[in-house]
């Protein structure tokens, strides 16, 4: 599994990085990126999706496998 | 309040100041979703109001037709010479200009920026706590969480604390006083304008590291900001920071109050309060925006001319049950939750998450120091009206 924040949408709500700070991190204007290439390990999946169903922007997306 | 007739039909003559609006709005948006999902009334030259999360968010989003030239709702319409940057950039302003505004900002409100204000503000409810205690009964509005944010914003703007009922009455004045007469309302911004020269004339001949100065030497283009653009944001800080966490605390403190499960369960697992405190927001979310029509227009069968306004109630968008489940119960472990609390798109609240930081630290500071506590009488709670809803009296017996 793989998340992806899209910098279009993203209007730096900062939900994913409070959320899943293993998987999210914060630039200087408070928007989130993926960390690393977004691979998201199994014990971290619920979080993932934690994180995208409190997005207010729907700006993640995920890519399983 | 009480400067304007009651109203007696929402849907064709609502008032967001009505006292009815302000005890209990949430029948109102329930109704009107049902019955006229895109209310209007003639009050204010023209306001619409939409109650659906779907109309909502579609305004939010569309900032081609409606403009943010005016986001509080009054009789008047700032002039159209103010364009680009508006009466109190970023928030008035409209892309292309927005994002250059916007982008000089929000370093100062960023996560990272918000985590070296928090031991501050721990300290500062800490100490009001300590004063709160051995008393009966206590007004967590007024004696809590009204203070919390204005102690914050005037340490990170760089103004002086002993200014804090003046900045109260500013902020009144901007969200509350929407009905006064024309005069008197602009007799009151100019005393807000004069009041923030003084101080940034003072910071040009004294910069120190405090936001003020910080605006100052900001550049957008390669240029330094113009002294009004740094007066007017800084008005549009000091305003928009004040009541809404003011009131997001108070709502919350409330909420806990009369619902001694969810009090007594964020006592005994404190590590649930994000996780709560999201759906405190999502329930008792403070703040509805406006926008203005910018050209006569059709939205969503309604026939909307310029210079309209139009509310945003993301309040009544978070309780829509098209767009959450149980929308009008509280659960305060809800895990998933897209609430719009601190709106949606461009315009996103640039100070969420110092908002976030001073709520969270202040509701743990509170329960850590009052677990136990009640409506002392629940008649006697007073809501603020308007655009920004909140406990503006919350008497609290503390055992």
């Amino acid at each position: 599994m793989r998340v992806h924040v899209d910098q279009e949408i993203c209007e730096g709500h900062g939900r994913c990085y409070a959320i899943a700070p293993e998987l999210f991190e914060p630039d200087e204007i408070g928007n989130g990126h993926e960390v690393g290439d977004g691979t998201v390990t199994p014990e971290l999946e619920r979080k993932a999706r934690l994180a995208v169903g409190n997005c207010p922007e729907r700006a993640i997306t995920v890519e399983e496998g | 309040m009480g400067l304007h007739e009651p109203v007696e039909d929402w849907a064709s003559d609502f008032d967001h100041t009505d006292d009815a609006w302000a005890a209990d709005p949430f029948p109102i948006w329930n109704e009107l979703r049902q019955t006229c999902p895109v209310a209007h009334s003639d009050r204010y030259r023209g306001v619409w109001l939409p109650t659906r999360h779907e109309d909502i968010s579609a305004i939010a989003y569309d900032t081609e037709r409606f403009t943010s030239r005016s986001v509080v709702v009054s009789e008047f319409r700032p002039p159209h010479e103010m364009a680009p940057a508006g009466v109190a950039p970023p928030i008035s302003s409209d892309p292309p200009f927005h994002k250059g505004a916007r982008r000089v900002l929000l370093p100062a409100f960023s996560p990272q920026a918000v985590d070296r204000l928090e031991p501050s503000t721990r300290a500062y409810c800490e100490e009001l706590v300590d004063g709160l205690r051995g008393h009966d009964v206590v007004d967590a509005a007024e004696g809590y969480a009204q203070h919390i944010p204005v102690r914050v914003i005037a340490h990170m703007l760089g103004l002086p604390e002993a200014d804090a009922d003046r900045f109260r009455g500013f902020v009144n004045h901007v969200l509350e006083g929407v009905a006064l007469p024309m005069e008197e309302r602009a007799a009151g911004m100019l005393e807000l304008f004069e009041y923030l020269k003084a101080q940034i004339d003072d910071h040009v001949a004294h910069p120190r590291d405090d936001l003020i100065s910080y605006l100052l030497d900001a550049e957008l283009d390669g240029e330094k900001l113009d002294f009004f653009h740094v007066g007017r944001t800084i008005a549009l800080l000091l305003i928009a920071g004040i009541d809404t966490t003011w009131s997001a605390v108070g709502a919350s403190l409330w909420h806990l109050a009369g619902h001694p499960a969810d009090r007594e369960r964020l006592v005994a697992e404190p590590e649930l309060l994000p996780t709560a405190m999201e759906e405190l927001l999502r329930a008792y979310a403070p703040v509805t925006m406006a926008r203005l029509v910018r050209e006569d227009m059709d939205f969503a069968g309604c026939p909307m001319k310029a210079d309209d306004f139009v509310l945003l109630p993301f309040p009544a968008a978070n309780r829509d049950p098209d767009a959450f489940d149980r929308a009008d119960e509280v659960l305060i472990d809800r895990e998933v939750n897209r609430h719009a609390a601190f709106g949606l798109g461009i315009h996103r609240c640039a100070g969420s998450h110092l908002a976030r930081m001073e709520m969270r630290v202040a509701l743990e500071v509170w329960l850590e120091a009052f677990p136990t506590f009640h409506l002392a009488d629940p008649a006697a709670v007073r809501w603020s009206g308007g655009q920004v809803r909140g406990p503006r009296t919350l008497p609290l017996r503390m055992s």
